[in-house]
């Protein structure tokens, strides 16, 4: 799988965290219990404006849920799936459609048809990897929970 | 949401890690060193972060017999040394070790075990497994056949130690993970011996590493404490394990390897083991931990020249024979230190002194530098009877099954002048009949 390191890239992880603004979660559930309700209520408390995808809710984590990315009325800064492998592509054809600013694939969503989609129309891909584990790595508190986040820094910064 | 500096993809070095992994510089206050957190509770910022800590939702302090800002210092830093996903701290090796079988034993299960272990644990795995209702076989740790014979449908666990205490057979742990993976049943291995400077199990396929950290990577005997890491690439959703996959009663339902994937059992060994077992460690003990991973390959470096030299000592003296000093060329574990132990086969072993009980309790008697007490890993010297001791509560045929005799003497070298250490075995053999 040494193809998906190029989706995993640390610098590309840490530019999308910190520039973006807006996250579309595709797939993402209304069961409290569930990985993508995690993340999602994890990056609103994280300031981040949380659009949820998903045509069989109407409003989820308290934001009104819509059919589609095609669907979403705003511009997207990250487009984070959370779907089965094989619906990535028609997912990467929207998210360059709506010429979203990164396609990000959680753990397991892998597709290599919709990366090399997704790259075609000049959006950057993060796969395989888990946008609240990133977050949390390089700016929350994974730290705190013994976790090993591979950081090793002598710089002071932030208050936590 | 600032844009700060980024952090590069870089491989640092195991030196490296060991002063700097898990700690950044503390933000509040700049302190370099890592600051003892010495508090139970965390104050809340709101009734909302309160409920998200508690619910794991957010990653947030709320008790310190859960988690510690300290203590995780020291569990990150051992998890990044071992290469593993996270590590949860204990406040002893055994209470690891305990908590990392409960979080994935069921009354019921089956667990295959190497009989050469350390006293503590052969007691551990025999007598508190069986009043769970969980079954146990020792295998011989030098034939994988044998551990691949024990397996039965209800088989949950392989346990081994990479140096087996005192006997100091070599765990050939790629090929127990084969064997355990067939099965999708994960190795569990005590590197206490080797610590992550010696051997890391985790990149020989083993799926869960526990220390006591007690001993080389406290290093100076001074704590008591202990760590489980895990590797996190072991599916525990492969329907074996439904008390690590399945709805936890424990935790209002929540399914800890569905929600937190490659850290779902670390998540589950936190929130449910460590808060209902109560072993926490404590933050001043942690920091003492710390203090010694700082010297960790500096030690190990001495203490496998210092060891390697008094075996060979030993190999020579006519009073001292059965030298288990997996690092001696004559070793039957040669093949295997060269594999998984390039650097040094540790500093930890024992020989059998001429006379048997009374000759080994002469020799004991008559060290005038060699501490006569019940530890391992100490930067000092140190030197035990195991039959009269930590192995005391073990039958002649487990004794047998350790690798221990009447007259077995269990040394763990340390870091003295070697000249000094070797003059005052000589002198005390002297006066073995």
């Amino acid at each position: 799988m040494n193809w998906l390191e190029r989706y995993q890239d640390p610098l590309t992880i840490q530019r999308v965290l910190h520039t973006a603004r807006t996250i579309a979660i595709v797939g993402l559930s209304a069961n409290e219990l569930r990985a993508s309700n995690f993340v999602g209520y994890y990056l609103k408390r994280h300031g981040y404006e949380v659009i949820p995808v998903n045509p069989r809710e109407p409003e989820i984590l308290g934001g009104a849920s819509y059919p589609s990315l095609l669907d979403v009325p705003i511009p997207v800064d990250v487009v984070n799936v959370f779907r089965a492998p094989d619906a990535l592509p028609a997912i990467a054809r929207d998210a360059v459609a709506i010429k979203a600013g990164a396609l990000w694939c959680q753990f397991g969503v892998i597709n290599d048809e919709a990366a090399r989609i997704a790259e075609g129309g000049g959006v950057p891909v993060i796969m395989d990897r888990c946008l609240k584990v990133e977050h949390a790595r390089y700016v929350g508190r994974m730290h705190w929970l013994g976790f090993n986040t591979g950081r090793i820094t002598s710089i002071r910064k932030g208050l936590q | 949401m600032s844009e700060r500096q980024a952090e590069e993809a870089r491989s640092f070095g195991f030196e490296t890690r060991q002063l700097h992994a898990g700690q950044r510089p503390d933000p509040n206050t700049g302190a370099r060193a890592v600051p003892i957190f010495q508090t139970t509770s965390y104050v809340f910022e709101d009734p909302e972060s309160a409920a998200a800590y508690f619910n794991l939702q957010e990653y947030g302090n709320t008790y310190s017999r859960i988690m510690n800002p300290t203590v995780a210092v020291f569990e990150e830093r051992v998890a990044n040394l071992e290469g593993g996903a996270g590590g949860v701290a204990f406040a002893s090796g055994i209470a690891a070790q305990a908590a990392a079988l409960f979080t994935l034993l069921e009354p019921g299960d089956h667990v295959v075990s190497s009989a050469a272990l350390y006293g503590g644990s052969v007691n551990q795995l025999k007598h508190l497994l069986r009043k769970m209702n969980i079954e146990l076989t020792w295998v011989d740790p030098d034939d994988p056949e044998e551990w691949r014979k024990a397996l039965r449908p209800n088989t949950k666990a392989f346990f081994g130690e990479t140096i087996g205490n005192p006997a100091g057979n070599v765990l050939d742990i790629e090929a127990l993970a084969t064997i355990a993976h067939e099965r999708e049943l994960p190795l569990i291995v005590d590197n206490t011996f080797a610590t992550p400077y010696l051997c890391r199990p985790i990149a020989w396929d083993a799926d869960i590493v526990i220390h006591s950290a007690t001993k080389f990577i406290g290093g100076h005997g001074t704590s008591i404490g202990g760590v489980v890491v895990e590797a996190g690439t072991f599916n525990w959703s492969n329907g074996r394990f439904p008390i690590v996959a399945n709805p936890s009663p424990a935790y209002h339902g929540l399914e800890f390897h569905e929600t937190f994937g490659m850290y779902g059992y670390l998540m589950k060994l936190r929130a449910e083991s460590l808060r209902d077992l109560g072993a926490a460690l404590g933050p001043f003990n942690a920091f003492l931990f710390l203090q010694g991973l700082e010297t960790l390959s500096l030690r190990m470096e001495r203490h496998v020249q210092n060891a390697q030299a008094v075996a060979a000592f030993l190999e020579t003296h006519e009073r001292a024979s059965n030298i288990t000093y997996p690092g001696l060329p004559s070793s039957k574990y040669a093949p295997l230190v060269d594999k998984y132990l390039p650097l040094g086969a540790g500093a930890v072993f024992s020989f059998d002194c001429a006379g048997g009980r009374d000759g080994g309790q002469e020799l004991i008697r008559n060290v005038t530098l060699w501490s006569h007490l019940a530890n391992v890993g100490d930067a000092k010297s140190l030197i035990i009877h195991p039959a009269s001791t930590t192995h005391r509560q073990l039958g002649d045929t487990e004794l047998e099954a350790a690798g221990i005799r009447p007259g077995t003497i269990r040394l763990s070298v340390g870091t003295e002048t070697v000249d000094d250490l070797i003059w005052d075995l000589d002198q005390a053999l002297a006066h073995v009949k």
